[in-house]
């Protein structure tokens, strides 16, 4: 291996296991997030996500308690999330906000009983810290089966209503028109991003894993006017800011003060705020920002 | 009030000329215990353009609702091409005020149109040469092409106005319905999109019904006019129906049309009902001199 290859990647990095499967399952959420994120953020249920993330603390420190796999609390719970804030309103465009943080507040209350259980009872605050701020380097294969099982049920979700969801994210009005249920679609989409949040929640984190599901998809949506290709841009951007992460992470074993290592999550968040500051020089074709500014001005003299 | 309870004029004599497009037939709509349509009806043929009238609260959104499909109507039924039928899917194209889409979200004004062609479908489209240029060919009829390649959000609302007419006529619907394109557009806009309507209506032998409040810019355009006041509503051409007998049957109290610098204004007359609390005493409606505008639209006939 040649020296600056050496030097960027620490002796045994591709040998590690644990560096597969965080590659591996960190990946998966990185697509499932940047792709599911780009039609939260273009439907404006980026807030809910944000939501649906806090809220899966309570699934993922409930199974710390009753010893199942975390991954199975953050979905489990997310999913009932998403159906309740549903059921309260959260599609209409009054009702979303107060729904959301009706259930988001009392979910994070639950979190807090579950999670000071938890640290009582076993002297350690293990769990909280894998709770909330992941645990991509202890993932366990058959996590990693579960995960790839809910990343393609989310992904199955809004490649199929794809056309549907864009129609509906520009008027819903034009989308009932067409004879597209509108609330059916929403719900399902809702769901997807449940989904999604639970995959990142297990990598990089609960109550980091919107960073992985708004991040990327604002940043893509800077670089292209093209709906598909900004939900590939945000793909992209997603799993880079993942295994970079990784590989950082991996490598500050050996960087001062303790030589102990950086989390994983503070460098996935970190480089995806990074992207999407960089994003912020693209101004694709189509955005026309000069006219629109030229047509203010004008409605304003 | 036995006076005002149907207020009807006869039909044009062509009327057994040419199939019925679109046909309602004594619709009445009940919501929250209020009459809010009653007895509606009137009919629309191929290539016809009717201009539907009447201030806020008047019943307008709520007819095109029924016509949609989207409100199920009490009494009477709508028959679109003979068949009594909702009016979701493609054998209507139906434009809305605006679109409720963010400046940044990346959608063009072509995958909006596109999605006219196939947004209700499942699955992610495939690009196709001939969707291509079918979409291309609707943007450059209805003028829109300049635009083609911008974000839907950052269009002006004239300019969205032609890109939802183009989404709507790209599946080739018999009928189109408009709920009030002309409302927050300047005065220019306003005339370029009526006369893209009215030529859109002739050359393709499409049915257009277009809601609006004010009756003036659709005068020189308009086939017909279904004049619309409390839920109730007086059909037929322009010259029969903004009348002082006709609208003061309507409105239920006496109207007068009086002519003033070239132009017709409906204002209420002197002798009012005096308990008519829940009509808009203070609306006025402005018409331009019955007869040169009238032979125009009846000579297009």
């Amino acid at each position: 291996m040649n020296p600056i290859l050496r030097a960027v990647f620490e002796p045994g990095f591709f040998a590690s296991a644990p560096v597969r499967v965080a590659l591996l399952a960190g990946g998966m959420a990185a697509l499932v997030s940047g792709i599911v994120g780009t039609f939260a953020v273009l439907r404006g249920q980026s807030y809910a996500g944000h939501a649906l993330a806090d809220i899966s603390v309570t699934g993922g420190s409930a199974s710390f308690l009753i010893g199942i796999t975390p991954l199975w609390g953050f979905a489990g719970v997310s999913v009932v999330a998403a159906a309740a804030m549903d059921l309260i309103g959260v599609q209409r465009r009054r009702g979303r906000d107060l729904a959301t943080g009706i259930v988001r507040g009392a979910a994070l209350g639950l979190a807090a009983l579950f999670l000071y259980w938890g640290t009582t009872s076993t002297s350690t605050t293990g769990a909280t810290i894998t709770v909330l701020f992941g645990s991509i380097f202890t993932i366990s294969g058959s996590s990693t089966a579960v995960a790839a099982l809910l990343g393609v049920t989310a992904l199955g979700i809004v490649a199929g209503l794809y056309r549907p969801l864009l129609l509906s994210s520009a008027s819903p009005e034009l989308a009932f028109a067409r004879g597209i249920p509108v609330r059916a679609t929403g719900s399902l989409c809702l769901i997807a991003i449940a989904l999604a949040v639970s995959l990142s929640a297990l990598t990089i984190g609960a109550i980091l894993s919107t960073a992985l599901l708004v991040g990327p998809a604002a940043a893509g949506l800077r670089l292209t006017s093209k709906p598909g290709l900004a939900i590939l841009w945000s793909a992209v951007i997603g799993l880079a800011a993942t295994w970079l992460g990784v590989l950082l992470a991996y490598d500050s074993y050996y960087w001062p003060p303790a030589h102990q290592g950086w989390p994983v999550s503070f460098f996935v968040v970190a480089l995806v705020l990074v992207f999407y500051l960089l994003a912020q020089f693209g101004r694709p074709a189509g955005t026309r920002r000069d006219k629109a500014v030229a047509r203010q001005a004008e409605a304003g003299a | 009030m036995a006076d005002r309870d149907v207020v009807r004029t006869a039909e044009p004599g062509l009327a057994a000329d040419r199939e019925e497009t679109l046909a309602v037939a004594g619709v009445g709509v009940r919501l929250g215990g209020r009459e809010v349509l009653h007895d509606v009806r009137f009919s629309i043929r191929a290539g016809e353009f009717v201009g539907l009238i009447g201030s806020n609260g008047a019943g307008k959104t709520t007819l095109l609702r029924v016509i949609l499909g989207l409100q199920k109507p009490a009494t009477g039924q709508v028959r679109i091409g003979g068949a009594a039928r909702a009016g979701r899917g493609t054998a209507v194209g139906y434009v809305p005020q605006k679109i409720e889409l963010d400046p940044d979200m990346p959608l063009r004004a072509r995958d909006l149109v596109g999605l006219g062609l196939d947004g209700n479908r499942f699955g992610i489209p495939m690009p196709s040469r001939g969707r291509r240029e079918r979409v291309t060919e609707m943007l450059h009829a209805v003028g829109a092409a300049a635009f083609a390649d911008a974000r839907v959000g950052t269009l002006s609302g004239g300019e969205q106005q032609r890109v939802m007419i183009a989404h709507a006529l790209i599946s080739e619907p018999r009928l189109l319905l408009l709920d009030e394109p002309l409302a927050n557009l300047d005065i220019r806009s306003e005339q370029e999109i009526v006369s893209l309507l009215a030529r859109i209506s002739k050359e393709r032998g499409i049915a257009v019904l277009i809601s609006a409040h004010e009756i003036n810019p659709l005068l020189p355009v308009m086939d017909r006019v279904v004049y619309m006041a409390d839920g109730r509503a007086a059909s037929g051409t322009t010259g029969e129906v903004v009348r002082p007998e006709v609208l003061t049957r309507l409105y239920g109290h006496h109207v007068d049309v009086i002519h003033l610098h070239g132009r017709v204004s409906v204002v209420p007359g002197q002798d009012d009902e005096p308990a008519s609390g829940s009509r808009d005493d203070t609306h006025v409606l402005h018409a331009d001199p019955a007869a040169p505008a009238l032979d125009k639209a009846e000579g297009r006939r």
